[in-house]
């Protein structure tokens, strides 16, 4: 009954934080803009917020360049279980044009488990949406 | 009372991007800004130099999303001056357009942004509602929302229609209405105007001698703009003005912002209804010859700057590029000292900065003492080399400093 309970308050409303690990600002734009009037991500409960204590879910978005790789992990260590990474752009899952570059580590699951993949470059807020929503069916 | 140091970023709830502002504050009063970059540092200038010109097109694409356009027109005219290609006039004139629509979808950007920060979220919410107008728009000219990679090498990849020009009109209509009623709160609503007015003062002497550009300068009461002092692609054929404005404050930019958005309606349309007939683009070669050329661009947040090595072979030698954002950080830092710790968003955002695009520059600053040195490429290849045989394959952060000083004593 409980279980149930928690079950549904996550799938109900997860609070989001934006993470730029070195992203071209693409892929945060349009994260912003699916939480805009048109596409309204908030309509799912989604919220973001600025601090990592408040989040359940980590939205991800770029490449880890070599500066950015201890705070990343900070931030997820911050983030109170459970919790939720979602890998945003062909940058977080792979590094896309910025792989072999002497700054760049790699797709965002070399430093941190990643939960969900959101193909694209940049992402379309309906794609966002749509993996948003898998994620959250999945729980 | 004694000083404090706070840092904030390089992840803060008021910076979307990373970047770290380390500030003094006496009181609430900051008394000393320090700016870190690197965070968002890739690498991209060197692996510029590993990728054929056309590669390239598409990396430098990728070095800011929000101005993606205005890095790859810089970046192709200049090698079409290092190819000595003339692109076609619709194929320029189809450049031109969606540079001018970027423009609109960076300043409606803005805007909204600036509302955020100055607390008015309302606004923030209707001026991103009406930016989808501009995205449907660039989607409709290019397939893409954000990278639209409608350029290529002797003009554009695609051509627009009449159907498409005749929606893009119709499109603008609603645009210039909602704009208007931007104008209106921006420069009229009582309590925005106190939030922004006399915020982040940058005098005239103060933003010519720190070197600001784009629309910071312009809210000093400087005309300065690239399309106008230096025309590019058909600057010289469309009639716009320069915005400026003389408060010099965060006022003085929401204002040259805005005008500048009825300037590009009209950009727009000119360009619209005299688009010239004929092909987009010519065939451009795969090498290019030794050469060298420095290629400027009027960007949304003000004058960007390639400059490009070529060597004959069908791969730049050198690309550098110096980003408007990294022009204007040394204003910045000027005008957050004496501001208010809850200034520090609104004077931040008021630049409209975009870490992205500035992360080029390697300089070491020694913290104990302050010492800024820039290293020589011979040291940094001895630091580089000494480092790799220390930790194996695994590059460590080991004390970099620490090593320089070791290599100057030798030498």
């Amino acid at each position: 009954m409980l279980a149930q309970l928690v079950r549904w308050s996550r799938i109900k409303s997860p609070w989001v934080l934006h993470l730029n690990t070195g992203a071209c600002n693409a892929c945060d734009i349009e994260v912003l803009a699916s939480l805009m009037p048109r596409f309204d991500l908030e309509r799912f409960g989604v919220q973001l917020k600025g601090t990592p204590r408040h989040a359940d879910v980590i939205i991800c978005t770029g490449p880890v360049t070599r500066q950015t790789k201890d705070r990343i992990i900070r931030v997820y260590e911050q983030v109170p279980d459970p919790k939720f990474v979602v890998a945003v752009g062909a940058c977080a899952m792979s590094g896309c044009v910025y792989r072999g570059m002497y700054n760049v580590i790699g797709g965002i699951d070399q430093v941190i488990p990643v939960n969900a993949y959101i193909p694209g470059c940049p992402v379309r807020p309906d794609a966002f949406i749509d993996g948003v929503v898998k994620l959250l069916g999945s729980l | 009372m004694e000083e404090f140091t706070v840092p904030i970023g390089p992840q803060h709830p008021a910076l979307k991007e990373p970047i770290s502002l380390r500030m003094t504050f006496d009181g609430e009063v900051v008394k000393h800004v320090d700016v870190r970059l690197g965070y968002n540092h890739r690498g991209m200038e060197k692996m510029a130099e590993e990728r054929s010109y056309i590669q390239n097109l598409y990396l430098t694409e990728r070095i800011c999303g929000i101005c993606s356009h205005s890095h790859t027109t810089c970046f192709a005219q200049g090698v079409e001056k290092l190819m000595e290609i003339e692109p076609p006039k619709r194929g320029l004139y189809i450049r031109t357009l969606v540079a001018e629509i970027e423009r609109v979808h960076s300043h409606l950007l803005w805007l909204g942004v600036a509302g955020h920060e100055a607390g008015f979220d309302t606004f923030f919410m209707y001026t991103w509602r009406d930016r989808e107008i501009v995205m449907d728009i660039l989607e409709s000219i290019s397939g893409n929302r954000v990278h639209y990679a409608i350029n290529t090498f002797g003009g554009v990849r695609r051509d627009i229609s009449e159907a498409q020009k005749q929606t893009i009109l119709d499109s603008l209509g609603l645009l210039k209405q909602r704009t208007e009623y931007y104008t209106n709160i921006g420069t009229t609503e009582p309590t925005f105007v106190a939030r922004i007015k006399g915020v982040g003062k940058l005098s005239k002497e103060l933003a010519l001698s720190l070197c600001a550009v784009g629309p910071t300068v312009r809210a000093s009461g400087i005309k300065s703009d690239v399309r106008k002092d230096d025309p590019y692609a058909v600057y010289n054929e469309i009639p716009f003005e320069v915005c400026t404005a003389d408060t010099g404050d965060v006022f003085g930019r929401v204002v040259v912002r805005v005008n500048e958005l009825f300037e590009c309606y009209k950009m727009i349309e000119f360009m619209l209804k005299n688009l010239p007939v004929g092909d987009i683009v010519v065939k451009a070669p795969r090498r290019v010859k030794e050469n060298e050329v420095v290629s400027r661009y009027e960007a949304p947040r003000g004058e960007n700057l390639h400059y490009i090595k070529s060597n004959g072979t069908d791969k730049p030698e050198r690309l550098k590029v110096r980003a408007p954002t990294l022009a204007n950080y040394p204003a910045t830092v000027e005008m957050l000292k004496g501001c208010f710790i809850a200034d520090i968003p609104l004077i931040f955002a008021a630049i409209d900065p975009c870490i992205c695009c500035a992360e080029r520059m390697v300089e070491l600053v020694n913290v104990k003492n302050g010492e800024a040195s820039v290293v020589s490429f011979g040291d940094l290849k001895k630091l580089a080399s000494e480092q790799y045989k220390k930790c194996g394959n695994k590059p460590e952060p080991v004390s970099i400093a620490k090593q320089l000083e070791k290599i100057r004593r030798k030498s």
